[in-house]
């Protein structure tokens, strides 16, 4: 009997009795939540790195609070307040235009929240990236008669991405971590989902360690990949170790 | 000399630490001694605050930022004006004890973390190869899964089992493990050491062997060279990412309040329990906890310039 032996493995079964299958789902969720906040702040980041390098000074008086108060004031606080502030914020807009109010999905909310914080932090590490591209090189690419946009395209972006990798590596690991702060605001994600599946069988080192075995392995693939990602980034730069 | 572009990432330590190439991103993270091997940190420089952030005084004033000021101005009377702030001073002997806790989780963890974590750098440089896949380990574990998820793993899985051994239960710690707050100071500083334990790491080996080499020269002892000279510099080395650590470790600490601990984020949940209020008792933690971070790398600016540096 599997209830006999100090460790009930049965309880971690996918079919109903266990609760293998709820903790995958909830897994499910903390990636999606994860890889569309990242996505998120990359875009926010983009946005807010050039703003703080190529735009006027007031843009750039406003990019520096977000992202000063965004790396001085904890996940948990900007999580709750922007939970919170976000959906009411959202709604009052779409009433103003006159389409009546909208339940957020907690799934978009989380996915905003996340975004919102990584996009400071990206903006950080994609600033210091494009400053470190050798400026002959933007010059260059102007001198040959290209569009700003196609600068942008063709030579910044790319030029950069070395430099950036390791940082925006960082940022992902920091975002499938983040995604479990979601579970103070009670979305379902795996922290979440395996506090209660804890609480409902008792079994609490088993499913505490369930779930963290599953961020690891999260972990430890992530890596396997942005090994990859870098070895290609970085081809043609000289290595040395 | 491609010293720009050397990187150094070990892909076997999860990309988490930073390599030679911050140092080109980032000039807040600049090397402080030229010559030495790179400095392995993490966070990215982006990620916490270093000194540096703060504004420069010259320069500040430009009719642009006054008006930005102003702006702002408008805006902090329009929130003191227009929202509700009836219930600040009934609970205001409760905040300031809420900030002390959180001051006291800050300070005892990461010096806590701190005393850990120079051991945990220190095997992974010299020690023998099972101590070393064993610090290699624990930081994997540490810095791969989610503080949350630790907390709630020593709170309600440790706490739970606690009570089933008669020995714990009878035992003198017993008063103290019934407590939530063991459970969170454990966790923070587990925390802490792992994150910390990997800058160390980088930084006890990036201590130039020349430096090691003269002190066995002079005759030091192992103990003597360690104490005189490896440990001073490696935390020389390590300072400034120590720094954006404590930073960090000051936006970790509103997660003990999940575990029961009355820190000033349980207080601001309280508050909001209470009121019914949204918007104004958040607000009033975020601004608490931009100060504490404000005065947090002041203080590191300070002691920062108290230590001599080359050419300084």
């Amino acid at each position: 009997m599997a209830a006999d032996s100090i460790i009930n493995w049965s309880l971690l079964s996918l079919s109903a009795p266990g609760w293998g299958g709820v903790l995958l789902q909830g897994f499910l969720h903390s990636i999606q939540i994860a890889v569309g906040g990242y996505a998120l702040g990359l875009l926010l980041g983009v946005g807010g790195a050039f703003g703080k390098l190529y735009g006027g000074p007031v843009t750039r008086d406003l990019l520096e609070c977000y992202t000063t108060i965004v790396r001085a004031v904890p996940e948990l606080v900007l999580i709750l307040l922007l939970y919170y502030a976000g959906t009411d914020l959202l709604n009052q807009l779409l009433g103003a235009v006159g389409f009546g109010t909208v339940d957020i999905s907690g799934l978009m909310a989380g996915i905003f929240v996340i975004g919102v914080v990584q996009g400071a932090y990206s903006t950080e590490v994609l600033r210091g990236a494009i400053k470190a591209v050798p400026a002959g090189q933007i010059e260059a690419a102007r001198a040959y008669g290209m569009s700003p946009g196609k600068v942008l395209r063709r030579v910044t972006l790319p030029a950069m991405l070395p430099y950036a990798i390791p940082g925006l590596a960082n940022l992902w690991l920091i975002a499938t971590k983040d995604t479990a702060l979601l579970a103070v605001v009670g979305f379902s994600e795996l922290t979440l989902v395996t506090r209660q599946a804890a609480g409902a069988t008792k079994a609490y080192l088993l499913f505490f360690c369930a779930a963290g075995a599953l961020y690891l392995a999260l972990t430890l693939v992530s890596n396997v990949f942005i090994g990859a990602l870098e070895r290609h980034a970085r081809r043609g730069f000289v290595e040395q170790r | 000399m491609t010293d720009e572009t050397t990187h150094a990432l070990d892909h076997a330590d999860f990309g988490l630490k930073q390599s030679k190439i911050t140092n080109v991103v980032d000039s807040n993270e600049l090397e402080r001694d030229a010559g030495g091997k790179p400095l392995h940190t993490f966070p990215h420089p982006a990620l916490a605050f270093t000194p540096e952030d703060l504004p420069k005084g010259e320069n500040f004033l430009k009719p642009h930022r006054v008006v930005l000021i102003l702006v702002a101005a408008a805006l902090i009377v329009a929130v003191a004006l227009l929202m509700r702030w009836d219930w600040l001073p009934r609970y205001l002997p409760r905040l300031g004890w809420g900030i002390l806790v959180s001051i006291a989780m800050l300070f005892s963890t990461s010096i806590l973390g701190f005393l850990f974590a120079v051991p945990l750098g220190l095997v992974q440089v010299t020690g023998p190869w099972y101590l070393k896949g064993l610090a290699k380990i624990f930081c994997t574990i540490i810095r791969g899964t989610p503080l949350l998820l630790q907390l709630w793993l020593l709170y309600y899985g440790l706490g739970s089992l606690f009570p089933q051994f008669p020995a714990i239960r009878h035992s003198f710690l017993w008063p103290y493990l019934r407590e939530a707050w063991p459970y969170g100071v454990a966790a923070l500083t587990i925390s802490f050491a792992a994150y910390e334990g990997e800058v160390m790491r980088g930084a006890f080996a990036g201590v130039p062997a020349g430096e090691l080499e003269a002190a066995r020269a002079y005759g030091m002892s192992r103990w003597t060279m360690f104490r005189r000279i490896w440990l001073p510099r490696a935390i020389h080395r390590a300072l400034p990412t120590l720094n954006g650590e404590t930073v960090l470790q000051l936006k970790s600490t509103p997660l003990v309040a999940t575990i029961t601990v009355v820190d000033v984020y349980a207080v601001i949940s309280k508050v909001r329990q209470e009121t019914y209020l949204t918007y104004e008792p958040l607000l009033l933690l975020a601004l608490i906890y931009l100060c504490l971070t404000g005065i947090l790398v002041v203080a590191f600016r300070y002691f920062e310039n108290r230590i001599p540096t080359r050419g300084a």
